[in-house]
Parts: structure tokens; C-alpha cells; sequence
């Protein structure tokens, strides 16, 4: 093994690293759909010739992709080893969705290319978007009661796209037979792959400038670095037994409480994740696939430790165990829709209330940790035509050590921007009638939690259904160190004057809206982070002042503390 | 020297360009009868920004009578609005939507760590709502309260708001109910400060037009106060012409008329560094520009292609903070000299993105700092002159050494020297990012390095980037003053069309076209200054149906054809990813024009006195330094204003002057260009 300076090491890091950040870029710019060119819902790294591991990870991907694609790399790798998928050659792009394979859910599509240097894979370029569609029961893959794979979605295995750099025409046409607005989708598979031959291109540039074995060297360095500063951070968490849990409202199917119960142990320089005693395998979609979960704690522990490089590395001093026979490792047939957008989001709920009495300072309350999809499906009568709409929003983020909570703030896995009202009502036949802070909504704290969102939708043509798969119906996201929590999501289908409540709260499937009724949604508030008796007095008059609690909600949540004996 | 007629008693006086910046506020008087040029450099003001503006002028010694025109580049509405320092503001606004301000568009200001601060520019108890609604296509569907209007504005005056914005759903569709609320406004108000949502950026979008006006609002009666009174002041000194005023777009305007968009001016600091790069460069027959501006904190990069300024309307000036008018496009790509290095628990050597600040800085300010910065390597390595600037020379080797040196088993010079080659490398990978959004390959392009300590780092930095030639202006340290003179008066039209291609009316689009090039020809002749051509830009924002980010077409003229349009998008979307997508429709989006009144002609040689340059490069060396280029090398030291008109070396050298220092490593090849540039040709 060649010996490594360290200035050839930290240039070559930042190398690699720029490798990835140019693939996101060049994906985001080049894609056809908002949710990829918009909502930057996708990611791009390197991954290891031999085992499909991390090597380096775009900085600007979606969070929920942190680590993910080194479980489907993997398969692939096994999958040509032992045959089952063709053997690679030069200009094979593979294409994978199908989640028990090392994916999230069947809308997040995989391409993986193998990096060749002197006929040898030297490693994989591998990219993941988010399709606005991929079949499926209902219009962008989201169904709140599907019972089985098959009603999400075309569902495809490591197969290649690209033959020798030529895309497969054949296979593509099977493709769009199975997806809607199939004619689009041209636009995102080029920008898809694209982005990988921009990686290429600069990779190479890299392994000729430094050589290949200094680079080899380097990656082998960076692994055990990130590795030695993970390890070092998890000094800073005292040694012992961490419990917290996490509620998931329903799967959509049956209408009970999803428990996700951990137990996380700091022993031995290492931190354990242990999942036993989590509610098993669930018949709606709100089941999680073993890569979703891991990549969900790695993800939490990455928010609280942002500066360690994303490499296989970071998640060495983890082990991540119980999830056998629960939820969070479903297998085909179990439906998955929800398992990137909302189950992730509690993995990361119950990771950071686990540690937030071991790291104070750098761990939050329960942010509000849902993506809030509402799907509006129809026709516009004055449009002539049927129409998707897809509504996300925030939600108030938890108080921490040293400031209030954020309000609206975006999805713990995600870092999108939610579409402007004008935009909704210049494409969808309705009207909004309020698009408002959720008053009262953040969770009593010394630091409070911060505000959700509060909107009403109007139908204003055509009949409709509307759709949900949100979260945090039952309880509101967690107060933290005796801070209390966020207010819960709200959904109300206000219909011929009657106010409807979905059975599941925040999950329900097709409810029929006619011209004049009304949806009305209220996200969650942030939790609270300490005793809100500490709170300082001025800030809670500010609060009332500014209407964000009534006067006699602020004099309930926060009250006076007691004068010393 | 000046090259073309006009009227004599426009032109005898001089011209003069002020830039207040964070540290220091900087002069530049040309003098177009004799050519002489005087400069001034004096600490920037805070608290009044024009105390600086005097002292400047004072310190060139120019008798205020003589000036014929001031350009101004000021920082008091970018600071207002980063510090929040804003008059006090009210909102008018749909009824149920008077929270946008404060909900932003759900994000976080960064990708990881789940926390973040918001303050709207408008607190919660001074946005007022009123029943009125427009629904998308600016038909009327609940008709504006009227009285609720006048309430709503009474209650605002009366809670002491100097500032109004009127801000409705759909106003770019129909602006009926905002015109109406701002006549009844009007009539309550005490002052002239109602913006209206609709006035600055007709285009869809509640949050960014909301915050565009409401930052407008709640800087103009600081920006009107600011420029009065330094227009005061200086009419007092005997200026008796029109104070001018740059703006963020590059192009520069009444001090009378500054204040009704004054959004306008945030970020016309980084404007005129840019439009400085335009002029130089075009004199000196380079229109592919990327610009390098290092500073002590940050370093913003813009590029210039064709000798156009990049203008974009969408900047976000700090996090959810998106200002949507025309502006030149600068980019902060991170680190500064102050940006700080460590070994982090791992092992790896980082560079940024802390930063040391301007306080306490770098360890070689000598103000307490204690941590190795980049500047500090510079100081080190002998880049910067030990005597000039190191006041704690053995504290930044022993800080070097230990915190950085000893980790990793390397001397003081070989940490440092780690330290400058990651940074480069983290310069570099930003600027090929910007690139990358813009659809060009640096390596087309020259880099236009500038601020203190852009020259100390530009060759290294174009060589990691593969680009070819760097190019170093007279007075790197007040290019954002030069920038102020030689700027063009300039203004932008956009129009929001959003139709397919198949169904846009072209006539109507040239009759759009045509009413505003006649009316920004109108605006130009009323400011009454001296131009020498004015000329019509005209481009097309277009998108495939389905997308929504927007690609920029240039036109040639403002009567395009339906196919031209389309040929035009289709090779630029091709240009830019790569990607032909022949199957699907284009979307006629915006129409954009700028008019342009181009300034006469400034020479820019005399920005170095030709009596103190000196016969030969040898007779403008000052001595020789050890510097550290991968060990100690003995390098000649010059003193750029010795320099004669035709010098040429070969690196390594250090070329220093009164407002930067430029290091040209070894193996560069340097030589002066007739227009007082230096062109550096890299590794050749």
C-alpha cells in the first residue's frame, strides 16, 4: 500500500466529495420533474467495487438517502456474483426500484453504473431520484391502504437500462406501459444517468492526477478516519442505557398505534441501536425495509453530528440490531409507500429523544417529523382535463439548548420548499382559503417547540378525492428534558357543513370532495425543550402579544414559577 | 482621451466614484481633461456612512465645485436588512395569508442539525388582513373591503409604522384591489413609503414578491434619510450636480429617484466589483470573466460571459431571504482569509468554515486571536510581507505547528502550506459548482482576481481550476469604487407570460417588447447624464411544459418568431445539460429587456501614475524574500507602481502594492498589458 501524506489525503477527500456534489448538481439542474429539479428529492454517491460500501456521498442530497444506496449497491454486487443479475461491461447502467433490495420506496429509483479503470471495476457510481410516479393503485405511489407491493407499483430489479451506453429501448417501452405520464419521464432518465457520466468524467480526472493506487490508498484512509471521529463524538454520550419510543398512528389499514421501541446502549466505544420489542410487520404501507431503518438512525445521528464525512466509515461504531420480525424490516409482499416520507422520520424521532438526555446541548425536542402529503386527485372541468395535486408541509421544530424552535420547518428527512399557494391555484382548481401559523401549536417549554402550519383548501370545480398519509395524529413530537409536547396534526374535511375526521387522524385514502368542500389541515408544533416554568417572562408576553397562544393557554403552559421557600 | 462630442460644460469636471464597504470606504476621482487620477482609502463609518464619503473626498483633496458627477456604492440597506436595523414596517395583506411572511417556503437553513432562526422583516402584530381575493387569473372573487382598508391603515400609522406594504394573492394577475388599497393609503399616510407587492416583480410567488416588497418598504425611509443627507452635505461642499447611486443590478441612479425602489440597492456593493471586472476586461479584449473577490470573511465569485454582467432574479441574500428583482449574479462561496484550520478529532486536516472574523481575525492581526487562519499561512509561508502586516510572526509558527503541524507529523511551513493547497482545493470545487449551475466550463474563462487578498491566491487557485490566465487589474483594492464609474445607467423590464410556445401571441410579445424599450429610453434621457449609446438587451425566460426551473434565452432583437424562439431554446437547453428532449413542449415564461445608457469611455492607465514607473522590472525590485513554494525559494519582491509599462517575468515573484499583494507562483508567466493589467498565463 502506497503511504499517504496528509495533505494528499485531505485533497483527495475533498476531491471525492466534489465528485458527488457535481453529480447532485447536475442531476437537480437537468431533470425534468419539480419534485427532483425542484425539491432536490434525490442523491448521488460512490460506492465500493467490492462490497457496495460508501466511499463518498453528494453534501447536497435528500437526507433520508444518507447510506442507503450502499445496501441496493451491495445487491447488485451479490446479485452479478451469484448470477442472478447479467454481469456488467463498460457503459452498463443498471436501473433498481424495488425496495426489499436495499431501497426505500418503489417512487425512489435507482441507477447504478460501474466505474471501469484498466477493465476492472474500480467502483460504482450509483444515483437515486425520486419519480413522480412509478403505477401503482393510486397517482404518485402513495396509497394509505394498500395491502401489498403490487398495489404500490412497477417494481423492478437490478436490470440494465443502458447497454454499452445505449439506452434499452425495449425494456424502457415496458417502462412506460407501467407508469402515468409516462412522456415525461425522458427528461428525468437522462438527467439521471447524465449525472453519472459527470461523476465519471471527474472521477477519472481525479485517478489520473493522483494515481490509482493513492487513491485506492486514500479511500481506505478516509473509511478509518471518519470512523475514529464518529467513535470520538460518541465520547461525548456517557456511558450507559438510553430508552425512548416512538408512535406511528396507524399503517392506514388497521386502525391502531405503530410502537417503535429503542433501546440505545453507549458501551465499549460503540453505540447500539436495539429496535426488539417494535410492533411487528403491519398490513398498510407503514411498513420500513431494513436499508430505510438504518439509513434512518444514520441519518438522526448525522443531524447531530453533521461534520463527520459521509463515508461507511461515520456508521462503523454503530450496530444497528432487533428489528427481526417488526416493522422495520418488512418483507415482499408488505406494502412500504410510507417508510421513507414518515416511519423514517419516527426512527429519527425515537434516536433523538433517546440521546437528548445524554447530548443536551446538541440534541433537540421531537421535531414535528411528518412530510404531510395531501393528494388531491380529479378533473378540472374548466381545464378539460384530470388533474394530481400533491400539497407538503412543515411543521414546528423542537426547542433545543439554545433557542426556541423553528416554525414550518421542513421534514427531518428532507430539505424541500414547499410549493406558493399562487403556483397551486394557478395549476389545481382550488382556492385557499387560509395558509397561517398554527397557533398554539408549539410545544410549552423553557425553550418552546415551534409552530406548525395551519391551511384550508377549497374545491372550487369538478368532483375530487383527497388522500393523506401524514403523521402525528395521536401524539404530538416529543418534549424534551420536562419541556412538553407539540400540538398534534389535524386533518378535517369539512363536507356539506358537517366537519369529518378521518378514522386513521392523519392517514386516509380517496375521501370525495364536491365543488365547495373544504380540507382543512393544521401540522405539528415543535416540542418543548426544558421545565416551561423557566421560561423567561418576557418572551412568553412576547408570545401572547403577538397572538401565537391565547392569553389563557400561555397562563396554562407556562406558569409562573413558584417563589423559593 | 475621451474619444467622442458632447456638450464642454458637462464634461470638464471630475468624476468620481465612492464604494463604502465593511472596513474601508474607498475613492477614485478621474480627472478626464488631464487623465490624473487620485485615490482615497479611509475607514468606513457605521453609524453614518457619508462621515467616510467626506473624509474620502477630503483626504484626494477634490474641490467638490469641480466634480461634475459622484457615483455612490453603498451598504445601508444590506446591513439594515442583515442586522434587521429596518424602519418600522406594516402589511396589508389577503385575508388568512397574513403569516407567509413568517412561514416562509418550510426549510431549514441547512441540510443537517434540526434547528434555525427566522426573524420576518415584518413582526406579527403589524401585518393586517382585509377581505379581498383575486383567484389565478385575476378574476375578482371576493371584492375589496374598502373600509376595512382605511381601518387597517389607520391602525398601522397609529402604531407608529413609517413604512406600508400592500401585498395581495395574485396581484401580478390583477393589481386592481393593490392599486385601490394604495390610493386609500395614500390619502391616511403620512410619507410617501407604500410599496405595493405588484410595483417591483409582477410575477407569481406570494413569498418571495411578498418579502421583496416588505424589504423594500422597511429600507427606503433609512436609504431616503441616508442619501439626503449626503447629497445635503455635499451640496454644502459645492457639489452642484446630481448625486448618483449604484444599484444591485449594476447600473446606477438618481439619489432623488433611489429610495422609491430602494430593494434595488441591496447587494450593490458586490454589483460594482463586478461591473468593474465587465469594463476591465472588455478594454483589455477578455469578456470571459469569472470574478474572485477574497475577502476577510467570504469570497464572492460571479461569472461574466460575452461582457455581460450575469443577472439573475433570484437572489436570496441571507437564509429565506429571497430578493426577486434583476441583480447581478455574485455568489459567497465561503472561506476568507480569516477562515480557520484544524485537525479535526479523526485526523484530517480541515480548512473553514469557521471563520476568525475581523475580530478577533487572524493571530497576525495581533488582536487575540489564536487560531491559524489562512491569512496566518500567508504571513508564514513569506506570501505576505512579515514586516508589513505580521505583528506576531513566532505566535503563528508556534500555532502552526502545534495545532495544525504537530497532528499530522509536518513542520510549521508544510502544515501551512496543507493549509493553503485544501483551501484552494475547497475554492476551486465552489467555483466549479457555480459554473456547473450555469451551464460553462471555467476553463473557458479568465479569472478577474480582486479585493486585498484575491491576487495572494489567484494563480494557485486558476491553476487548480485549469484555467488558463488571470488577470490582475491596477488597483485590485478599490474595484468596487472603479465600478461605480464605469457602470451603465440601466433599466429592467420583466413581463410574465407563462404560455406554451404553440399559443403565444408574437405580435403581442414584440408590442411588449417595444413599450418597454421606448419607456426605459424615456427613463434614461430624464436622468439628464451623459451616455454615449443606449442600447435594448432582450432575452426570454422559456421552460420545457411541466418544468419549473427556467433556462434564459438571449434574443437578438425584441421581434422573435415562433420558430426562432424555439430553435433559440432548444440549442440553449442543449448548451446547458446535455439533454435533447425533442418530444416536449417549451413554455414562453418572461419576457426580460434591459435598456442600457453606456457612460463615455474612462482610461483606465493613469490608475497607476506612469511617472513613477520605472525603465526597467529590475529597477522596480524592492528585494528578495524567502517565500515557501513547496521549501524556501529566494524571490524577488517588486512594487507593482515601479513596474514599467511593458514588464514581463517569470514566477516566482511577489509583486506588492499599496492594496494587495500578488503572488505569481513559479513557472507563471506575467507581463503587463497596455491598460495596466497584469496577465498572468498559468504554468506557462
Amino acid at each position: 500500500m502506497t503511504m499517504l501524506d496528509p495533505i494528499t489525503l485531505a485533497v483527495i477527500q475533498a476531491g471525492l466529495q466534489q465528485v458527488c456534489d457535481e453529480m447532485d448538481l447536475s442531476f437537480s439542474r437537468a431533470a425534468f420533474s419539480p419534485v427532483i429539479a425542484e425539491a432536490d428529492d434525490r442523491s448521488d454517491g460512490i460506492y465500493s467495487a467490492e462490497d457496495g460500501s460508501l466511499i463518498a456521498q453528494g453534501s447536497r442530497g435528500l437526507p433520508v438517502f444518507v447510506g442507503t444506496m450502499q445496501f441496493s449497491t451491495r445487491h447488485i454486487i451479490e446479485r452479478i456474483a451469484s448470477g442472478v443479475t447479467k454481469a456488467p461491461a463498460p457503459g452498463d447502467i443498471y436501473i433498481v426500484n424495488d425496495p426489499y433490495l436495499g431501497g426505500t420506496h418503489l417512487m425512489d429509483v435507482r441507477f447504478a453504473m460501474p466505474f471501469y479503470r484498466s477493465g476492472e471495476i474500480f467502483c460504482w457510481l450509483s444515483n437515486t431520484g425520486h419519480w413522480p410516479d412509478t403505477g401503482g393503485a393510486v397517482p404518485g405511489g402513495f396509497s394509505a391502504s394498500a395491502i401489498s407491493a403490487e398495489q404500490e407499483g412497477l417494481r423492478l430489479p437490478p436490470v440494465k437500462l443502458f447497454k454499452a451506453g445505449v439506452m434499452d429501448e425495449e425494456l424502457w417501452q415496458v417502462i412506460c406501459s407501467n407508469i402515468r405520464v409516462s412522456e415525461q419521464r425522458i427528461g428525468d432518465v437522462k438527467a439521471q444517468a447524465s449525472a453519472l457520466l459527470v461523476g465519471a468524467a471527474r472521477l477519472s480526472s481525479i485517478l489520473d492526477r493522483y494515481g490509482d493506487a493513492t487513491v485506492i490508498a486514500a479511500i481506505a484512509e478516509m473509511r478509518g478516519l471518519a470512523a475514529r471521529q464518529m467513535t470520538a463524538n460518541l465520547r461525548l454520550i456517557a456511558e450507559g442505557q438510553y430508552k425512548a419510543t416512538a408512535i406511528v398512528d396507524s399503517d392506514g389499514v388497521v386502525n391502531e398505534p405503530l410502537t417503535i421501541a429503542l433501546t440505545v446502549t453507549r458501551a465499549a466505544g460503540r453505540l447500539t441501536f436495539d429496535f426488539a420489542g417494535s410492533s411487528p410487520p403491519c398490513m398498510g404501507p407503514m411498513n420500513s425495509v431494513r436499508a430505510t431503518t438504518f439509513s434512518a438512525v444514520y441519518l438522526a445521528m448525522r443531524h447531530i453530528f453533521p461534520d463527520v464525512p459521509m463515508s461507511a466509515g461515520a456508521f462503523e461504531p454503530f450496530t444497528i440490531t432487533g428489528i427481526e420480525g417488526t416493522f422495520l424490516d418488512a418483507h415482499y409482499p408488505r406494502p412500504v409507500s410510507g417508510c421513507a416520507a414518515e416511519v423514517s422520520q419516527r426512527i429519527a424521532e425515537a434516536v433523538f429523544a433517546a440521546l437528548v438526555v445524554a447530548l443536551p446541548d446538541r440534541v433537540t425536542a421531537a421535531p414535528a417529523g411528518t412530510s404531510g402529503n395531501f393528494g388531491l386527485g380529479g378533473h378540472d372541468p374548466e381545464k378539460g382535463r384530470d388533474y394530481v395535486m400533491y400539497q407538503i408541509s412543515g411543521g414546528g421544530y423542537g426547542g433545543n439548548a439554545d433557542h426556541d424552535g423553528l416554525a414550518n420547518g421542513c421534514s427531518t428527512i428532507g430539505i424541500s420548499k414547499a410549493p406558493p399557494v399562487e403556483i397551486m391555484e394557478q395549476n389545481f382548481p382550488v382556492l385557499y382559503r387560509r395558509y397561517a401559523l398554527h397557533e398554539g401549536s408549539g410545544g410549552a417549554g423553557m425553550h418552546r417547540g415551534g409552530f406548525g402550519l395551519d391551511y384550508e383548501i377549497e374545491l372550487l370545480r369538478g368532483q375530487a378525492r383527497a388522500s393523506f398519509v401524514m403523521d402525528h395524529g395521536r401524539v404530538g413530537p416529543q418534549g424534551a428534558l420536562g419541556g412538553q409536547d407539540g400540538a398534534v396534526n389535524c386533518v378535517e374535511v369539512i363536507r356539506d357543513g358537517q366537519i369529518l375526521v378521518p378514522d386513521h387522524l392523519s392517514k386516509a385514502q380517496d375521501i370525495p370532495l364536491s365543488p365547495g368542500d373544504r380540507v382543512r389541515v393544521r401540522t405539528p408544533g415543535g416540542g418543548g425543550y426544558g421545565d416551561s416554568a423557566l421560561r423567561d417572562r418576557a418572551l412568553v408576553a412576547e408570545d401572547v402579544r403577538l397572538g401565537r397562544y391565547s392569553a389563557a393557554d400561555a397562563a396554562r403552559l407556562f406558569p409562573e414559577p413558584k417563589p423559593l421557600a | 482621451m475621451w474619444g467622442y462630442e458632447v456638450k464642454a460644460d458637462r464634461m470638464t469636471g471630475l468624476v468620481a466614484g465612492v464604494d463604502v464597504g465593511g472596513t474601508f470606504t474607498d475613492l477614485v476621482i478621474f480627472d478626464p481633461e488631464s487623465g490624473a487620477v487620485r485615490l482615497a482609502k479611509v475607514p468606513t463609518t457605521l453609524e453614518n456612512q457619508a462621515f467616510g464619503v467626506l473624509a474620502a473626498l477630503d483626504q484626494a483633496g477634490a474641490d467638490l465645485a469641480h466634480v461634475d458627477l459622484i457615483v455612490h456604492g453603498t451598504t445601508t440597506t444590506t446591513n439594515a436588512v442583515l442586522e434587521r436595523k429596518l424602519a418600522r414596517t406594516g402589511l396589508i395583506t389577503t385575508e388568512g395569508f397574513r403569516d407567509v411572511l413568517e412561514l416562509g417556503r418550510r426549510t431549514r437553513p441547512q441540510p443537517y442539525g434540526m434547528t434555525g432562526r427566522f426573524t420576518p422583516v415584518i413582526p406579527r402584530d403589524l401585518r393586517l388582513e382585509v377581505p379581498e381575493r383575486m383567484d389565478a387569473r385575476g378574476r375578482v372573487l371576493t371584492a375589496l373591503d374598502e373600509a376595512a382598508v382605511a381601518r387597517a391603515v389607520s391602525a398601522l400609522r397609529d402604531a407608529g409604522c413609517e413604512s406600508l406594504v400592500i401585498h395581495f394573492l395574485h396581484s401580478y394577475a390583477n393589481p386592481a384591489h393593490e392599486l385601490r388599497a394604495a390610493e386609500i393609503a395614500a390619502s391616511l399616510w403620512p410619507n410617501r413609503y407604500i410599496t405595493c407587492g405588484h410595483a417591483l416583480l409582477s410575477e407569481s410567488r406570494e413569498y418571495e414578491r411578498g418579502v421583496t416588497a416588505a424589504v423594500n418598504a422597511a429600507v427606503q425611509p433609512l436609504l431616503e434619510r441616508y442619501v439626503g443627507r449626503l447629497a445635503d452635505e455635499l451640496k454644502a461642499k459645492g457639489y452642484a450636480r446630481d448625486l448618483l447611486v449604484m444599484n444591485g443590478n449594476g447600473g446606477m441612479v438618481s439619489s432623488r429617484a433611489v429610495a422609491r425602489e430602494a430593494v434595488k440597492t441591496v447587494m450593490s456593493g458586490p454589483a460594482s466589483g463586478v461591473m468593474a471586472a465587465v469594463y476591465t476586461g472588455r478594454r483589455a479584449g477578455i469578456n470571459n470573466l469569472i470574478t474572485y473577490d477574497m475577502g476577510g470573511t467570504s469570497t464572492d465569485v460571479a461569472m461574466i460571459r460575452a461582457g455581460r454582467a450575469p443577472v439573475s432574479n433570484e437572489i436570496e441574500v441571507e437564509y429565506a431571504m429571497p430578493i426577486h428583482v434583476p441583480m447581478v449574479d455574485v455568489r459567497t462561496v465561503g472561506a476568507g482569509g480569516g477562515s480557520i484550520a484544524r485537525v479535526d478529532q479523526g485526523g484530517m486536516l480541515r480548512v473553514g468554515p469557521e471563520s476568525a472574523g475581523s475580530n478577533p481575525g487572524p493571530i497576525c492581526y495581533g488582536r487575540g486571536g489564536l487560531r491559524p487562519t489562512i491569512s496566518d499561512a500567508n504571513i508564514l509561508l513569506g506570501r505576505l510581507s512579515p514586516e508589513r502586516f505580521g505583528h506576531a510572526l513566532d505566535q503563528v509558527r508556534a500555532a502552526y505547528a502545534d495545532q495544525i503541524g504537530a497532528p499530522l507529523g509536518l513542520g510549521a511551513e508544510r502544515a501551512a502550506e496543507a493549509v493553503l493547497t485544501l483551501g484552494n482545493i475547497h475554492m476551486a470545487g465552489a467555483i466549479r459548482m457555480v459554473s456547473i449551475s450555469v451551464g460553462a466550463d471555467p476553463r473557458d474563462f479568465a479569472l478577474f482576481a480582486f479585493g486585498g487578498a484575491g491576487p495572494l491566491h489567484a494563480c494557485a487557485l486558476a491553476r487548480e481550476l485549469s484555467i488558463p490566465r488571470v488577470l490582475i487589474p491596477a488597483r485590485p483594492g478599490i474595484t468596487n469604487a472603479l465600478g461605480c464609474v464605469v457602470a451603465d445607467l440601466r433599466h429592467d423590464f420583466v413581463r410574465t407570460l407563462n404560455r406554451p410556445l404553440d399559443g403565444a401571441d408574437m405580435d403581442a410579445v414584440a408590442a411588449i417588447f417595444a413599450g418597454q424599450e421606448t419607456e426605459g429610453r424615456r427613463l434614461i434621457a430624464d436622468e439628464g447624464i451623459v451616455v454615449t449609446d443606449v442600447r435594448a438587451e432582450y432575452s426570454v425566460d422559456m421552460q420545457f411544459i411541466g418544468q419549473t426551473h427556467l433556462l434564459r434565452v438571449p434574443l437578438p432583437d425584441g421581434r422573435p418568431t415562433r420558430d426562432a424562439l424555439q430553435q433559440a431554446f432548444e440549442r440553449a437547453y442543449f448548451e446547458r445539460f446535455k439533454v435533447e428532449l425533442a418530444t416536449i413542449r417549451p413554455a414562453l415564461v418572461n419576457l426580460n429587456l434591459s435598456v442600457i445608457g453606456r457612460r463615455p469611455e474612462i482610461d483606465l492607465t493613469r490608475l497607476i501614475d506612469p511617472a513613477g514607473r520605472r525603465g526597467a522590472v529590475t529597477d522596480a525590485q524592492t528585494g528578495v524574500r524567502q517565500v515557501w513554494f513547496g521549501g524556501w525559494v529566494d524571490t524577488p519582491v517588486y512594487w507593482r507602481d515601479h513596474l514599467p509599462g511593458d514588464a514581463r517575468l517569470v514566477g516566482p515573484a511577489i509583486i506588492e502594492q499599496m492594496d494587495t499583494t500578488i503572488v505569481i507562483e513559479p513557472g507563471d508567466r506575467m507581463e503587463t498589458d497596455g491598460e495596466g493589467n497584469l496577465i498572468v498565463t498559468v504554468g506557462g
